[in-house]
């Protein structure tokens, strides 16, 4: 029985007769196929990346890249006269992937060779094979999220980020400062749900109650009136962090139950956990209301506690504690914040809605 | 024996305050309000959670994670101190 085939999250193109026609060195002109161009960004919307591990002049060839209007669409190009298997480790090893998740695309049958002499694990295609692409199933994500579209553009700011940070000298709150990020939180909307659910199922580190919820679970709560899903995106001068955070809340009148505070490891360097809640408490106290958190302790979740617990949640008993539903299951803590209105903090700007106004 | 608890809280506290200071690239005096005077960012406080567990092995859970127990170089040492003790 053959096995699903895994997703491959990154494509390494070869250039000469594969990506374009012709040998740029030989032919000094080549051409890219209308086909070629729309399985890159065919791919690059279904959020695989694409990468390329070529042997030609590197200025050159990327210079022609430009001029076809794709040099964006590739990341961490390879372009020189090394063998290809190091430029498609170099590639894996950058990127952080497994090398089962990447796959090259070449005309050459050596070059093929070399590489699947080197690195086994790599799915290796003849460029002959190109007009099925879009159709295997290995190129095809089962959900397209918001953020797989823009998955590319985090990677390039991610980069540049890394870049800016090695060369920064000094504090590393001056370092967040130069790097002006910008919060938005705002009511989820149906577009970001598959997001949404998918930080609930991957953000174990920095998920409060390790509660997994349905996209249909969180359909529900969008319009349940109680209930506010708010999900928090990020960016700074480098581009777009995506969505990064999930605030699920239920409102009573004396108290505002967090259910649930999931974040990306991505960002809990720049503060977003701690942003967040000192967002939510301030909310709170505007509206003359306590503030309960759900948070149940799991392996790997201590950062999460911590930050519950340096925002000034406790233990302590209230007696606000006793209009709440039950949780949503049994070994669930409640922590309790008796609210007072707190400044965003420096390093970022905010952009939220209102919870007063529902 | 008393002796021997004031050495080290002052090793306790001159380790802290060596980290502290490192990070906000100034001398900071012992009793001084590192939240107050905006030193001490809530991202730089769960840094210094972990790294006391680290340098001191202690374990900091519950109410102990209050913000007040890091209030200051004296606060986080008093704390050191009890977590140690209390073994």
């Amino acid at each position: 029985m053959a096995e699903q085939p895994s997703i491959v999250k990154c494509l390494v193109w070869d250039l000469d007769n594969t990506l374009w026609q012709g040998t740029l060195l030989e032919d000094g002109e080549v051409k890219l196929p209308d086909s070629v161009r729309e399985l890159i960004t065919e791919l690059d919307s279904r959020g695989i990346l694409q990468s390329v591990a070529s042997k030609n002049d590197h200025d050159q060839a990327w210079q022609q890249l430009e001029a076809l209007g794709v040099a964006e669409y590739l990341i961490l190009p390879r372009i020189g006269w090394g063998p290809k298997s190091d430029s498609v480790r170099e590639i894996a090893d950058e990127l952080n992937f497994a090398l089962d998740t990447i796959a090259f695309v070449d005309d050459q049958p050596s070059e093929r060779a070399e590489v699947e002499f080197h690195l086994p694990q790599v799915r290796c295609y003849d460029a002959e094979r190109l007009p099925e692409f879009a159709a295997l199933p290995e190129f095809s994500p089962a959900t397209v999220t918001v953020d797989s579209r823009r998955r590319r553009q985090m990677y390039q700011a991610g980069f540049l980020r890394k870049a800016a940070e090695a060369e920064f000298q000094g504090p590393s709150d001056d370092f967040l400062r130069s790097l002006e990020l910008e919060m938005r939180i705002g009511r989820a909307t149906e577009d970001e749900l598959s997001r949404v659910e998918e930080l609930t199922l991957r953000t174990s580190q920095m998920n409060a109650t390790g509660v997994h919820y349905s996209i249909s679970d969180l359909r529900g709560l969008l319009v349940d009136p109680r209930h506010e899903v708010l999900v928090t995106t990020l960016t700074d001068r480098f581009g777009p962090h995506g969505a990064v955070g999930l605030q699920l809340l239920e409102r009573h009148a004396a108290v505002w139950n967090l259910k649930l505070l999931a974040t990306s490891c991505r960002v809990v360097s720049f503060g977003a956990g701690s942003a967040l809640l000192g967002w939510l408490g301030d909310q709170a106290a505007h509206a003359g209301v306590h503030l309960v958190a759900d948070f149940r302790r799991t392996e790997r979740n201590r950062m999460m506690e911590i930050a519950y617990r340096l925002a000034g949640f406790t233990d302590e008993p209230c007696d606000c504690r006793a209009g709440l539903t039950a949780p949503a299951q049994e070994d669930i803590q409640r922590l309790h914040l008796l609210p007072t209105p707190c400044d965003p903090p420096p390093t970022m700007k905010l952009h939220t809605v209102s919870l007063q106004s529902a | 024996m008393s002796q021997d608890l004031t050495t080290t809280a002052e090793s306790i506290a001159q380790t802290i305050a060596a980290f502290v200071s490192k990070r906000v690239g100034a001398d900071v005096p012992a009793d001084k309000d590192l939240f107050e005077s905006g030193l001490v960012s809530s991202l730089f406080a769960m840094e210094l959670v972990v790294h006391l567990e680290q340098a001191f092995s202690v374990q900091i859970l519950g109410d102990d994670l209050k913000r007040d127990n890091f209030r200051s170089v004296q606060a986080m040492t008093a704390l050191v101190l009890r977590l140690n003790g209390a073994e």
